[in-house]
Formats: structure tokens, sequence, C-alpha cells
């Protein structure tokens, strides 16, 4: 098993992340936090994987199959995430609505 | 088997289903109760699990699917005192704000109480859970439902940014929660709490499982809101209708606070603990600032509801510091800290709702004198921030003592002046903002307050009665169970079992019981000299801060100038930080991580 998936995954993470920190658009940081989850998914999936396994079903025959379980995380994960970017994505539009703007900085109405 | 662990998570979730199909038939007179009775039959349901949970640890598989030869491959719920205390906690303010928020929402109505069932159910099902992905899956119910319920009033600006910045900094920290869990089960092949931590004990802390500790600890850190990974919570508490506020504040933070306990001892403390003085002293230092600079921050704010969610930081900061010195005596003063201030706040939190629906502004300055209209109000805030203070014997001086005791057990004899001096301030700025506003004194302007952007009150046709009695019922609930006889032996009791993973990881995966003997018996200890000079301590601090925020100008100006000349700069400063944009604060959080990780990956590797 390479190590290929495992960097590919801390890179998605990484990169997402810089994406969130540095957005002047919430639409492209919804983006941003979607990629950050995608690592996690790669994550998930590289840690289940056999080399030459197979889809987890056992009939007719026993064979070598990779780990259902990080697929069945990974399914959750993307339910709950649609959830929440479908939640920060309807902000993003009362944010237009109201102010004329989707980025942050110029929505920021109150600090300190 | 205990199916009735199912029940404080299925009750609300049923039930929000059930309110949301039949609301539109309800007839409009009775339209809010079905939610009340919801939450009031899940608290029911809670405090079973809690008394019973005294006795022997309570454990429900779900679908029947056992471990078999100390192997778990289903989901169960475990609870013990400290965790169904915390699903008690959440359902009883859940509870009270359902009820003090009869016709208090003018828009969406249905969609507040089922979102406000949906978010008990989260924190349930967190405080309950034994499996770490289904608690991930708990902690994103319970963040979408605040996400939404912070954002009610979606069709202004003010709104609008605090719920973003919300979702967006507690999701990136769900991301964190998510990357350690699948580097855990990468690690051990194992999702049940008990399961990775048999796995783990007896192993040196790797470089994976360091990492995952520092992920789950800070995504756990940003949802309970410890400095430096706290930017969003003031600003989702601004501007959160008052009942969510109330909830968030009494046990949305504290769930987090509780989530890092129950990881480090069921999981991590196996291959942890002979570098414990490390977590410790990172733990401590980070409870330690939290506590101080958010008791400041309180100190420089005139939106009430602002002030208040600093005040919340800094007692969740306190609480970290109980947590931090990892040990019985101070985890259950921490336990006891977070319940009577939780109800404290949120009776403050209740009391600015009352504010707003009679003056349409919860701004301590244009409110001054004018709350000379509600005097039982004013009676009721006073003795909420006496509460927060802990005065000897009441409020949450039950859990300072403890904490205080813990702390010197340690050696750290300097621990309990400072979280003293932060008890002091943040409860002076409450009392400051209730001076002003209830008996009119100080000045009416003052530059050092942060000015706010006016509210948009929507109407209410919320009944004051009704708000006013149940801020005063969970007021006097926070002031009472510091006088609560036995409650600190049974907390140190819950501590003792709380940490002890062995028997938790053999009630479990062996489902080996242990019964525990009855309740300590009904006492109230004398607190020790020390902690009562503390008491007075914190109460003389807060005093001193109130009158320093309200006659500042009496003080002789060399003096004031040189104070302001030392001040200013820290003060502009911190001001400066909480910028209210989102992409600042997920660059603090992840500084944050990076720090805390880099301590820890120097210094809890090896045997």
């Amino acid at each position: 098993m390479s190590y290929l998936p495992y960097a590919l995954a801390a890179w998605l993470f990484v990169v997402g992340l810089y994406g969130v920190v540095s957005s002047r658009n919430l639409i492209h940081l919804a983006v941003c936090l979607t990629v950050m989850q995608s690592g996690t998914y790669v994550l998930l999936l590289a840690i289940g994987y056999k080399n030459g396994g197979a889809a987890p079903i056992f009939r007719p025959t026993r064979h070598k199959a990779v780990d259902p379980v990080v697929q069945a995380l990974t399914l959750t994960d993307i339910v709950v995430s649609v959830t929440v970017v479908a939640l920060i994505l309807a902000l993003a539009l009362g944010a237009h609505k109201e102010s004329g703007s989707v980025n942050p900085d110029e929505i920021a109405d109150f600090s300190g | 088997m205990s199916t009735i662990l199912a029940f404080p998570v299925a009750l609300p979730l049923v039930g929000a289903a059930f309110v949301a199909l039949t609301d539109d038939w309800t007839p409009k007179a009775v339209k809010e109760f079905p939610a009340m009775l919801i939450a009031g039959a899940t608290v029911a349901f809670s405090t079973v699990i809690l008394v019973r949970s005294e006795r022997v640890t309570l454990v429900h598989w779900f679908g029947g699917w056992h471990p078999r030869h100390g192997l778990a491959l289903g989901v169960g719920f475990v609870a013990e005192p400290l965790g169904a205390g915390m699903a008690v906690l959440a359902g009883a303010l859940v509870t009270a704000s359902l009820v003090y928020s009869w016709r208090y929402m003018e828009e969406a109505p249905r969609l507040y109480r089922v979102l406000m069932l949906v978010f008990l159910a989260g924190m349930s099902g967190f405080a309950l859970s034994g499996d770490i992905f289904n608690m991930f899956v708990w902690f994103e119910l319970m963040g979408v439902a605040a996400y939404a319920l912070a954002g009610y009033s979606i069709e202004r600006l003010g709104p609008i940014q605090g719920a973003l910045n919300f979702a967006i900094t507690n999701t990136v920290a769900a991301l964190f929660l998510l990357f350690g869990t699948a580097l855990l089960y990468g690690h051990t092949g194992a999702l049940n709490l008990a399961q990775i931590g048999r796995s783990l004990a007896g192993h040196h802390a790797g470089g994976v499982v360091i990492v995952a500790f520092t992920l789950l600890v800070a995504g756990l850190l940003v949802k309970s809101a410890v400095v430096p990974f706290h930017f969003w919570l003031a600003d989702a508490y601004a501007v959160s209708p008052v009942p969510v506020c109330a909830v968030f504040a009494g046990a949305m933070s504290e769930v987090g606070l509780f989530g890092i306990a129950r990881w480090y001892w069921t999981v991590f403390s196996g291959p942890l603990d002979p570098h414990a003085h490390a977590v410790r002293d990172v733990l401590l230092a980070m409870g330690l600032v939290t506590a101080l600079v958010s008791a400041v921050m309180a100190f420089l704010q005139r939106h009430l509801k602002r002030l208040l969610a600093y005040t919340v930081i800094s007692h969740v900061g306190i609480a970290l510091c109980g947590i931090a010195l990892l040990d019985s005596k101070a985890l259950a003063g921490a336990a006891n800290l977070v319940i009577s201030n939780g109800f404290a706040t949120a009776g403050l939190f209740f009391a600015c709702g009352v504010l707003l629906r009679e003056f349409r502004t919860v701004d301590e300055l244009l409110l001054h004198g004018r709350g000379r209209a509600l005097p039982f109000l004013g009676v009721v805030v006073a003795l909420a921030a006496v509460a927060l203070v802990g005065v000897p014997y009441i409020g949450s001086f039950l859990g300072h003592s403890t904490l205080d005791e813990g702390a010197t057990e340690h050696g750290l004899r300097w621990l309990p002046p400072l979280l003293m001096l932060a008890t002091g301030i943040s409860a002076g700025a409450v009392l400051r903002a209730a001076a002003r506003i209830f008996l009119g004194w100080g000045p009416r302007e003052d530059s050092l307050l942060t000015p706010e952007p006016p509210d948009e009150v929507p109407e209410t046709q919320a009944s004051r009665p009704v708000m006013v009695a149940v801020t005063a019922v969970v007021v006097l609930i926070g002031i009472g169970l510091g006088l609560a006889p036995g409650l600190e032996d049974r907390s140190e009791h819950a501590a003792d079992r709380f940490r002890d993973r062995q028997a938790y990881v053999e009630r479990t995966l062996d489902g080996k019981v242990r019964r525990y003997g009855p309740p300590a018996p009904v006492v109230l200890h004398r607190a020790k000299p020390s902690s009562i000079a503390y008491g007075i301590g914190a109460l003389l601090i807060a005093i001193a801060t109130a009158a320093l925020g309200l006659y500042r100008r009496r003080v002789p100006a060399t003096a004031r100038r040189a104070g302001a000349r030392l001040l200013d700069p820290a003060v502009a400063g911190l001001k400066t930080v909480h910028s209210g944009v989102v992409g600042d604060y997920v660059m603090w959080i992840t500084v944050g991580t990076a720090l805390v990780g880099g301590v820890w990956a120097l210094t809890l590797h090896g045997p």
C-alpha cells in the first residue's frame, strides 16, 4: 500500500483549510470546506483499502475485500456535509440579499 | 438491557418529526405545548438514567449488536453519572427555554421548536454515546441545528454574519474531529471508545496517536470556545434569539468540554498517562488564558448578550483548568461549576430577553436607569451575578472550592487566586451592567466599551410574567446547587468513576457489571478557610471591577492617565484581534492547533 493516498488526503485537507482562511467569497469558501471534507473521504477510503481487494459482497464466494466500515463512514460523512454546505450557502444567499456582497470582510457588521 | 438509554435521543428526534408534522393542525392556543412536553419528558428519562447510573454503569447496544469476545461491532450508549448529568443539564435548559419562549418567536415558530428538539437530541446523544464516530455525528447534528438557530433572523445582516462565522469555524472543527477519528480507526481498527482505549493501552504514544489526539482536542476546543479558538462564540451569541443563547451558554460549550474529558480518560489515558504533565500544562495554560482574557473582554462590552458571551468563555476557561488537572476532585469541581454557572448564565440571558421585550435594546448604556421599572428582575439579575461570583456556599462556590482543593493537592497554589481574579472580573462586568441598568448608577457614556450596531427587534407577544418566572426559577436553581447537600461527595464519586478507564472498558466490552455503593451521605461539607477566602476575594474583586467600570472618572487624573497609557494598547490590541471576519478566526484555529500539536509532538513521545 503506497503512502500516496495519505499524502493526497493531507494535501486536500490543508489546501482546503488555506482556501477557507484566505477566501474573499462565501460561495468559494463553502467549496473550500468541501475540498477539506474530500480530504477526509480520501483518508477514510485509503485506510480501508486492501491491495487486490474487491467490493465487500461475500456471496456467492468469500474473497479478499476492502473494509466496508470506512465506506459507511464516508457515506454518512457525505450526507452530513451536504446539510452543512446547504446551510452555509443559504446564509450566503441571505448575506447577498441584505448587503449585496458575499465577501466576509464586507459583511462584517460587528467586531470587538 | 438498558433500553432507556435510547430515549433521551429517540424521544426528541421522534418528537421533532411529530411537531413538524402536526404543528399546522394544532389549535393555536396549544401549539407550543407538545414541544415543551417532549423536552420535559426527555429530562425525565435522562434523570432516571442519572439516578440509576449512580449504582451501575448502564450500557445499551443498538439493534442488539452486543460485543462478542470483547470485540464491539455495534454502536453502544454508555451512561455513567457525569454523562447522564450532562444530558439532564441540556434537557433542563432546553425545556426552560421552550417554556420561556412561549409566544416569543413571531416568525416560523414551528421550525424553531423543531430545531430546539433536534438540538437537544444532538447534545444528549453526544453525552451518552460510547462510539467515536457516533459522537461525531451527534456533534454535527447539534451543530447544524445550532447554526440554523443562530441565524434564525435571516433577513438581518448581523445574525447572518454570526451564524456564518459559527457554522464555518465549527465545520472546520468537525472536520478536525473526523480526521482524528479516521486516524484512530486506521491505527486501532475500532470506533468504540472502550475498544480504542483497550487497544491503545499498554503502548507508547506514537505519532499517529498524538496527531489524532491533537485534532480531536482542537475540534472540541473550538466547540467549547477556548482561546484562541473562541472568536466565533461572541458573534454567534450576540445575534441569536435569547432563548437559544441560554441553551448555547448553559449546555453547548460545556458539551465540548465534556467530550475532551471523555476522550482523554476513556481513549487516550493509557498511552498518555506517563506524559500527563504535558497534557496538563498545555490545557491548563489555555484554560487560564481563556479565563483571564475573556473576563477582560467581557468588561469591555456594552452589548449585554456579547458581555455574557465573554463571561461564558471565561467560565469555560475555568472549567477547562479543572479538567486539565486530571484529578477527580478538580474534575468534580469543573462539573459543579458547569452546572451552577450554566443555570445562572442562562438566567442572565433570559433576563436580557425581558429587557429586549420591554425596551427593544440590550445596550447597557442605552438602558441606563430604565431597569428601575423592573425591580424584581433587577434582584434576580443581581442574584445571578452573586451566583457567578461564588460567594461562600452560594452558586458556583461549591465548584470553585472543590477545584481549588484539587489544585492545592497538586501543589498549584498559584492557580486558585488567578481563577478568583478571572471570576471576579467577569462577574464584575455583569454587576456593573446590572447597577447601570437597574439602579441608574454611573455615567451614560463610556468610550471604553465597544459600540455595537443597533438591534432590530421583531415584535413579540411573549408573556412577561412567564419570562420573568422562568428567569427566576433558573437563577434559583443555579444559586441553590451550591447548597445541595451531598452533591460534593456524589460528584467526586462520579468523577472517580469517570476517570476509571479499566471499569469503563470492562463494563462495555466484557459486560462485567460493577455495583457501586449507595449514594454518599447527605451532608454539607464545611469549606476550607482558603476556599472561603477566595470566594470573598472574588466578590471584592467583582465589586471593585464594577465600581471601576462605573466611576472611573473619580480616580485621580494622574493615576487614570498612567493606567490608560499602560492598558490602552492591550485593550486596542484585544479589540482588533476580534475582527468579526471568519477567515481570521479559522487562521487562529489553525495556528492554535499547530501550536498545541507542536508542543505535544515534542513532549508526548516515547515511553
